[in-house]
């Protein structure tokens, strides 16, 4: 097994999940059979293989280093955009002007989160 | 109304020739959509109000004898992870669920731009993972062509509007094999285009270096006449690419004599359906006889492409899925003390099963200690793979395999297993990890009736050759 119960619970916390006992269960055995399969990859001699960083656009590009991403960049101007209602309209708590969460910061001095 | 018939170049035609209007054709399909679509479950939202204004509006352009732009009167459906202004965008999660798109996907809004209808909203796996559409939060979709079996996914919906009349085309999106595998399970046909051919923008992100936007349709011209529409740079992606679009609609009818075609022998494993693998031999035959010079190739690393998928496709998953935090839009879980309570359980609260195995995969391929070992291999691996490619398309130039290992399988059968699910892919995620464009074409069907795909794979940038050699399958086929 590749994966014991602790870790899934502390890449289940890296993820921001809260895992139910029998969630955490399944994912245990979910996770060790898709690592089992992944380990075929060990097979393979990448040691002098770059990793791929771009997908398509370098192969229809014929200029050089970062010439080739001019196209994607543009001038500093001010356009139009969201206006602060459309951007506000599916907050699940606001105050008209701000998002609103729970508190963040405990005043009783145990610091915080 | 002959529902069947209804290509987009038909559509156009009725309208121009006042044999029908917009409007009429809006409300036939919404008719259609209220007899058949309780069985099937495709959509998840009807826009009748936006629809009805747009058809109104091109009915006007035909009384005053305007021209009417490519796309006139065409009832298309969108796949719920594209944005739609003012429109329930769900993306088949329950996380967003009362979530209003505050604009249009750049796909959507050319489709509209060119005069189509948007009819609705469709149903997907959640945030597009799965391969069977049964992980919607929304409940799955049927198979059309047989009600007890899955129509494929992510875009099962997509594929399953097209193949039940319930719109002409529609907009799915592909990231390891999800406009093509539902359209041979559901008998239509899916163009996935080149990586950055089409805009993203508005897209609902799952994994961004793997995410395309593509067209299902009836006919092979039908994707090519959506593509020119949706095709191109767009400022708001910087992804898109700087590339010339090609007349598409043109060049399909070009003819293949001479065109080389690869037969990769890797797609032909020995576990491969015997019925899956007829009908694709047929279809290498009938592109012999078209004048298309056939060859045997090797694309080495082909068993690597699902577990490198799944890592790359599980690590950008984790990271564009850590916006759905229940801060600025969407689902929140109620009564949380914390913020950092409140994150944890509307993340639990509203994500599916499958959605959760992703972000646990992929936050564990990145975090410290692993990502040398997973994430840089498998960047590395898609390296190799477009290798395989590079070296292919110097001797073809285009590829021809089948689209799935089997035919459209029974809802329940892979739930259990996600393994076994994801080998669903297997002959479609290299595509994608390479960013070439792919489409899927019906060859034929099995003894049951279950439509078959063919796949056929081009160079960067090349969808034209890719829809031609699709088109003379459709042609061959149809004799």
């Amino acid at each position: 097994m590749k994966v014991s119960e602790k870790d899934v619970l502390y890449v289940a916390d890296l993820a921001n999940l809260e895992l139910t006992e029998a969630e955490g269960q399944r994912m245990l055995k979910d996770l060790n059979s898709i690592l089992d399969y992944i380990d075929m990859l060990g097979q393979l001699d990448t040691k002098d293989v770059p990793p791929m960083a771009q997908v398509a656009t370098l192969a229809a590009s014929d200029r050089k280093d970062t010439a080739k991403f001019e196209y994607a960049v543009r001038a500093d101007e001010v356009k139009s955009c969201l206006t602060h209602e459309q951007a506000m309209m599916n907050a699940p708590d606001t105050d008209g002007t701000y998002f609103k969460v729970p508190k963040v910061i405990d005043k009783s001095g145990e610091g915080t989160e | 109304m002959k529902f069947d018939a209804l290509t987009i170049d038909f559509v156009r035609d009725l309208i121009l020739r006042k044999e029908t209007t917009a409007t009429a054709l809006a409300e036939g399909f919404y008719r259609k959509i209220d007899s058949e679509d309780p069985k099937i479950h495709a959509f998840l939202t009807l826009t009748k109000e936006r629809a009805l204004a747009k058809a109104a509006e091109i009915d006007a352009m035909a009384d005053r004898g305007d021209e009417l732009p490519p796309l006139a009167g065409v009832p298309v459906g969108i796949k719920d992870v594209l944005m739609t202004r003012e429109i329930t965008t769900t993306a088949g999660s329950r996380i967003l669920e009362n979530f209003v798109a505050p604009y249009d996907a750049t796909a959507v809004a050319k489709l509209e731009a060119a005069g189509a209808i948007v009819l609705g909203k469709l149903n997907c796996d959640e945030f597009a993972m799965g391969s069977s559409n049964e992980n919607s939060g929304y409940g799955p979709v049927h198979n059309p062509r047989d009600l007890s079996r899955v129509p494929g996914g992510s875009s099962g919906g997509s594929a399953a509007a097209v193949a039940a009349n319930m719109a002409v085309a529609t907009l799915g999106s592909d990231t390891g094999g999800s406009i093509r595998q539902p359209a041979a399970f559901c008998g239509v046909v899916g163009l996935m285009p080149t990586y950055g051919r089409v805009s993203r923008y508005g897209l609902i992100a799952f994994a961004s270096s793997l995410d395309h936007v593509g067209p299902l349709t009836k006919t092979v011209k039908d994707a090519a006449t959506v593509l020119q529409v949706i095709a191109g740079r767009d400022k708001c992606d910087s992804t898109s690419a700087d590339v010339p679009v090609g007349d598409y609609v043109s060049e399909i009818g070009r003819p293949v004599k001479g065109l080389r075609i690869g037969i990769p022998d890797e797609y032909f494993p020995p576990e491969l359906d015997g019925e899956v693998n007829a009908a694709v031999q047929k279809t290498i035959e009938d592109l012999r006889t078209a004048g298309c010079e056939v060859k045997r190739i090797s694309l080495p690393h082909t068993k690597y492409a699902i577990p490198t998928y799944y890592i790359v496709a599980t690590a950008e998953a984790s990271a564009n899925l850590a916006r759905f935090d229940g801060v600025r839009y969407a689902f929140r879980a109620k009564g949380a003390a914390t913020l950092s309570e409140m994150y944890r359980r509307t993340r639990d609260g509203g994500f599916g099963s499958e959605v959760k195995r992703r972000i646990m995969l992929g936050t564990y391929a990145l975090s410290a200690g692993y990502y040398d070992a997973y994430y840089l291999k498998a960047q590395q691996v898609r390296t190799l793979l477009t290798r395989d490619f590079q070296k292919a398309f110097a001797e073809v130039d285009a590829i021809v395999t089948p689209t799935s290992p089997t035919p459209a399988f029974k809802l329940g059968e892979k739930v259990d297993d996600p393994v076994s699910m994801y080998l669903a892919d297997i002959f479609t995620v290299t595509a994608d990890l390479v960013g070439i464009p792919g489409i899927s074409v019906p060859c034929g069907a099995t003894k049951e009736g279950l439509p078959i795909g063919v796949q056929v794979l081009g160079r960067h940038f090349d969808e034209a050759t890719v829809l031609r050699v699709g088109h003379v399958v459709e042609h061959e086929r149809a004799k």
